[in-house]
């Protein structure tokens, strides 16, 4: 091994496992995208509808965690203490909505995407435009963050350009999402989302452990600490964050109550419109399968996002013991190293040679903080060494260490390419086929969907490497759009026989046109307005897609009383879709 | 025809009817979880203690997700029986293959 491939020779055992491990998980990817890979349409775009409800249940929820739930999120809920749930009830919650108002009649519908649906239930071409547009917008702006984060793990682990790591990446999705489409995607994502669990959970199990003598991070984040009994944890980590001027940690955060609801409730609904989520339930066959595969997902989603918060909490007490005070000479060795990535900065204001952690942003802690001879905070930590450095402060081995990163790139891999393939199949099932050339045959439409596919991935992989400032802003457009767009015109579209093509239409374009219109203000716009007392009732752009779903609701339901009702036929599909048996 | 298709219109609309009454349950304590108690309440909740938790932080980053896990299974299991209830389950693939 070491002779075939000289540039090892030199390296670190951590970088050599990474090598092996991530260099087997891509070779199954590659294996399963040319055995599972797509011989027409209906495979292409839905598996064949035969997927099982489990393996669909997985393959959604690889699909749905990204590179940002795997890496970033529980060090967003270390920094956020409490009102970090918004995320986890917010990207939980929304499978709810999805399992009891969406995925069953949608699976009976039983086309092909999202589009599709709103289309024929719409009798209108227009209706099938604003979604296939909302679709391959929501899809790119998503897509974008992944390509990205391949690269950043490529470079963090493997000390490779991360230019060059978005290129592999580009590489290995082209392979098995060009080639096998829906097909190939869902089985890679079955194999994708036993990786990243395996690597997610591994270091949280040594971790809780470690801290607490309780194996099972869940239950150990609410137990005493092992290096002082009779102490519980959080109780522990509250009364360090107020010593040093944080909020508690099970406190109240900064956000006003309305916001965090608008936001949980915003990325609830969000999640139940986004395309390539919904599009996973046209992959079983069946309608009871359907039902059940949200349950297995949202089972699969939990057992990671259950974890999150404990990682959170376990983190963040390791710094704040471990790093406030101690003398910069004697930190441990995972500081250092992390140090040289900058993803710790250590700046010795006070020039005493310790490290001083703190708020310096409350101003009731400055006095303290002047008292004590401090002269601002002198350690910046970005969010996401919370999940990276986890198995180095755990002193787990090597293989662990690779084992996350091997972690890290499933999550980003799967979830572009499911993102990528709503993209292919809205040009080439709703652009070409039904709506510009009806005509043309299945063996050209699948060739559509193969260079659309191919041409999403180049442009993705172009925003990997030319990141666009605005990624993080228009991820709260993403969540907005599918909010205001999809989810009432799907649920009013199920649940309201009467609902005809002018009030959905409307609705969703006064749903989009609202929620747009108040994020560009406030995100593109006008910056240094984009604070709680300009924003309307303290709503925040986040949380705003709540907001324009009731926009959406109003002006469909108005506009609907004050047209005709929708044509017979659709009146019948609608009664068609709310029961499982077929006619 | 007539006959048979009223009585089979009927069992649909009573079909419908115990969905929407079950989904408006399981949906009710869904909006209950989700963002009285893990949002509206906390604070209040935060005042009980649950071993080493506070309750409202508890239920925010814990209770609420396997509540939503819960909830989906009760739904799939109601809902096959009630699929059974009205005769509107799906054919087995072996009908469908013999049609």
């Amino acid at each position: 091994m070491m002779d075939a491939l000289p540039f090892l020779a030199e390296s670190n055992p951590v970088k050599t496992w990474t090598f092996i491990i991530v260099g087997l998980s891509f070779a199954l990817y590659i294996c399963i995208g040319f055995f599972a890979r797509a011989k027409n349409t209906s495979e292409f775009y839905v598996a064949g509808s035969q997927v099982g409800p489990v393996a669909n249940g997985m393959a959604t929820a690889a699909g749905w965690m990204s590179a940002a739930s795997f890496i970033a999120m529980a060090g967003m809920m270390s920094f956020m203490g409490r009102d970090g749930a918004m995320y986890l009830i917010g990207w939980t919650g929304g499978y709810v909505l999805l399992a009891l108002l969406l995925a069953p009649y949608l699976r009976k519908f039983g086309k092909f995407t999202v589009p599709d649906f709103v289309g024929e239930r719409y009798y209108s071409k227009t209706a099938r435009v604003v979604a296939l547009v909302c679709a391959i917008f929501v899809s790119f702006t998503y897509v974008a963050g992944q390509m990205r984060g391949v690269g950043v793990v490529f470079s963090r682990f493997l000390e490779v350009d991360i230019n060059l790591g978005v290129g592999i990446g580009m590489v290995i999705v082209f392979f098995y999402a060009v080639l096998g489409g829906q097909k190939g995607i869902t089985y890679t994502q079955v194999a994708q989302y036993c990786v990243l669990i395996f690597a997610y959970m591994v270091p949280a199990f040594f971790i809780s452990i470690m801290m607490t003598g309780n194996v099972i991070p869940q239950l150990g984040f609410g137990a005493e600490l092992k290096a002082e009994p009779g102490v519980f944890l959080l109780d522990k980590l509250d009364g360090i964050s107020t010593e040093l001027g944080f909020a508690a940690f099970t406190g109240r955060g900064s956000k006003s109550i309305i916001d965090v609801f608008c936001i949980t409730l915003a990325l609830m609904v969000g999640t139940a419109g986004l395309p390539h989520v919904i599009t996973r339930f046209f992959t079983v066959p069946k309608v009871r399968d359907a039902r059940i595969s949200a349950g297995w997902a949202l089972l699969f989603i939990v057992i990671l996002y259950s974890t999150a918060p404990a990682i959170a909490a376990f983190a963040r007490t390791n710094l704040l013991t471990t790093v406030q005070n101690t003398e910069y000479k004697n930190v441990p060795q995972w500081f250092t190293k992390w140090e040289e990535t900058g993803l710790i900065k250590f700046d010795d204001k006070n020039d005493d040679g310790k490290i001083q952690y703190y708020n310096d942003q409350n101003t009731n802690f400055t006095a303290t903080a002047t008292s004590n001879g401090w002269k601002g905070n002198e350690l910046t930590v970005d969010r996401d060494i919370i999940v990276l450095a986890n198995p180095e402060i755990a002193g787990l081995p090597a293989w662990v260490i690779a084992l996350v990163a091997a972690g890290g790139l499933a999550a980003a891999l799967s979830t572009a390419a499911g993102l990528l393939l709503v993209i292919s199949t809205s040009v080439s099932h709703d652009l070409m086929k039904n709506t510009i050339s009806p005509h043309i045959t299945e063996k050209q439409e699948l060739n559509y969907a193969r260079i659309a596919a191919a041409v999403a991935v180049v442009i993705a992989g172009l925003f990997g490497i030319y990141p666009p400032g605005f990624v993080a802003e228009v991820v709260a457009f993403a969540f907005g759009l599918a909010a205001s767009s999809f989810f009432p015109a799907i649920l009013l579209g199920i649940f309201y026989k009467r609902m005809n093509k002018e009030g959905a239409v409307s609705g969703m374009i006064a749903g989009i046109v609202f929620t747009s219109a108040y994020i560009i203000y406030f995100k593109f716009m006008h910056k240094e307005f984009d604070t709680a007392e300009h924003h309307w009732f303290g709503i925040s752009p986040q949380g705003i897609g709540a907001v324009g779903m009731m926009v959406n609701f109003a002006v469909s339901l108005v506009v609907c009383r004050l047209t005709p009702a929708p044509p017979t036929k659709v009146q019948e599909m609608v009664e068609d879709i709310r029961v499982p048996k077929a006619n | 025809m007539a006959d048979k298709s009223l009585p089979k219109d009927k069992q649909r609309r009573a079909y419908w009817r115990e969905n929407l009454i079950l989904m408006s349950v399981l949906l009710t304590v869904w909006f209950i979880v989700s963002l009285l108690l893990s949002v509206v309440f906390v604070d209040a909740l935060n005042e009980i203690r649950l071993g080493g938790f506070r309750l409202g932080f508890w239920i925010a980053q814990q209770g609420s997700l396997y509540v939503f896990v819960v909830l989906i299974f009760i739904y799939v299991w109601a809902m096959n029986r009630l699929d059974r209830k009205y005769g509107l389950e799906e054919d087995d693939d072996e009908k469908k293959g013999s049609k």
